[in-house]
């Protein structure tokens, strides 16, 4: 087991609520650590909308998603979060008691956390890859069918099947093209998102035949026992066999809400119950906030997730610092706060 | 007011009135319509809002902008009648616009 990261926090999501729960947190001494599957910050506004512009965050008459998410990064800064990417937080268990909560959070990477708390700002929940509607092709995935390429070598010498027609795609295509037997990119239309370079090193490659491009779309898989011999593919002729045995599909990300379910929070459709002084949990010392979180009048929006970064990083220092009283302070005129910001 | 009709994976038709201005997802959504997720409100950023449009209706509707395009790619069995419904702007010149929603959103 590799080593236990001791800290006062852990936020479960870098979308903008937990960014800015940072903030709060750091202004009254608290440590934190994020965690999100995703290889950067900002959740849903990096991930879908980064070049959209959004129109109603207080102070900012205009900000795109991706602009709100680094002036956010600036913003917090100053208290050193420690951020760990690409890794879901697979499981969070109960150590301490009600009144001097701790737990044991660990990631599907196999990092083990203990922590004071848990801020749970886990939006519409993790992102993870979109799975074709085919039947069966649960029963081939991480031995034939994977969405993501973690390890090179299970492609070595392999007849790989890729589809999509996007960055990811492309990339993969290249990058696989001189260690796998035979590389066979496929997408719907003859006409691709991905880079241009990378579109036309494709075609080069497909015009001296050391790979092939299909036009069509994937019907039906066929194998046994998890192998995968052939996919069925539509095309503009008819359904054809194509031979591969492995396929990776790039069809984008969804949300879904993931292990989150499994950790004896209450849930109500997929949303975990909160009060709105606190933005607790029935589970004292788990909070929940921004889209993740229900509370009667409750608003999808980033300001209230915001808010509730705010009051809940009031409850979380009763838990981190017991006997420690807590003043109320404004950044304008603190030098306390000042200093922990680095600007008196 | 101009009236759509929503048919469902299973057949089952549903005309509703839609409010000019607004778009199609959003038609289905207001009238609870089922098929349609829209998980990204209307974005063009989630292809969860995909419907087939029905083959006479396919010239008659303008053409998919290029962003459209793009995201249909993170849509399943795509077709050429095959549109984002949040894309499609609702006019006088859309009524008795038939619409299919497909068995599954991405
Ligand atoms: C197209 C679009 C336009 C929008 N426009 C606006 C707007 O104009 N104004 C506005 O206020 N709001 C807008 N929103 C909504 C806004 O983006 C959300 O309210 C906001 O992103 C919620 O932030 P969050 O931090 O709570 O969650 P998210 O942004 O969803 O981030 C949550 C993060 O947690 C991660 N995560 C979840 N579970 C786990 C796990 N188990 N392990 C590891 N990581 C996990 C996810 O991968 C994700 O990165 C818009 C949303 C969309 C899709
Ligand atoms: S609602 Fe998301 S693309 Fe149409």
């Amino acid at each position: 087991m590799s080593e236990i990261i001791k800290t006062d926090v852990v936020i479960v999501g870098a979308g903008p609520t937990g960014l800015f729960a940072v903030f709060e947190l750091g202004l009254l001494d608290i440590k934190a650590h994020l965690i999100d599957i995703l290889p950067k910050p900002g959740g849903q506004c990096a991930e879908l909308y980064p070049e959209k512009p959004i129109y109603d965050i207080p102070g900012f008459p205009m900000v795109t998603g991706q602009g709100l998410v680094d002036n956010l990064m600036q913003q917090i800064e100053p208290f050193g979060p420690t951020f760990h990417y690409n890794e879901m937080v697979e499981g969070l268990e109960v150590l301490g008691t009600p009144e001097a909560p701790a737990f044991r959070v660990r990631t599907d990477g196999g990092k083990v956390f203990e922590t004071k708390a848990v801020v749970v700002a886990a939006g519409g929940g993790s992102f993870q890859p979109k799975r074709p509607p085919v039947a069966t092709i649960e029963a081939y995935e991480n031995s034939s069918v994977f969405y993501a390429v973690r390890k090179m070598e299970d492609f070595r010498d392999r007849t790989v099947l890729i589809v999509g027609g996007g960055d990811s795609a492309l990339d993969w295509t290249l990058n696989l093209h001189p260690i796998a037997k035979r590389i066979i990119l496929m997408h719907r239309r003859d006409d691709f998102r991905a880079a241009p370079h990378s579109v036309n090193a494709m075609r080069e490659l497909v015009a001296s035949k050391q790979m092939d491009l299909l036009i069509g779309q994937i019907a039906g898989l066929k194998g046994e026992d998890g192998q995968l011999s052939a996919v069925s593919v539509k095309t503009a002729d008819g359904v054809v066999d194509v031979a591969c045995d492995r396929m990776l599909p790039f069809f984008g990300l969804t949300m879904k809400l993931g292990p989150i379910a499994d950790w004896g929070l209450n849930l109500h459709e997929q949303l975990v119950p909160v009060d709105t002084e606190k933005f607790e949990t029935n589970a004292p010392g788990i909070f929940a906030i921004g889209d993740i979180n229900t509370y009667p009048g409750k608003l999808k929006l980033i300001l209230s997730g915001f808010h509730e970064a705010a009051l809940a990083a009031q409850k979380v220092h009763r838990y981190v610092y017991p006997e420690k009283k807590l003043l109320f302070q404004y950044t304008t005129s603190s030098t306390n706060l000042q200093k922990k910001l680095g600007v008196s | 007011m101009t009236k759509i009709t929503f048919i469902d994976a299973a057949g089952q038709s549903r005309t509703v009135d839609a409010e000019d201005g607004s778009t199609v997802m959003e038609t289905a959504l207001k009238n609870a319509v089922p098929g349609i997720e829209a998980e990204c409100g209307g974005a063009c950023a989630c292809a969860t809002c995909h419907v087939y449009v029905e083959e006479s209706w396919v010239e008659k509707l303008p053409k998919a902008e290029s962003m459209e395009e793009d995201m249909l790619d993170f849509a399943f069995d795509v077709r050429p009648s095959s549109r984002l419904s949040c894309q499609i702007k609702v006019g006088p010149a859309l009524d008795g616009l038939i619409v299919t929603t497909p068995e599954k959103q991405g």
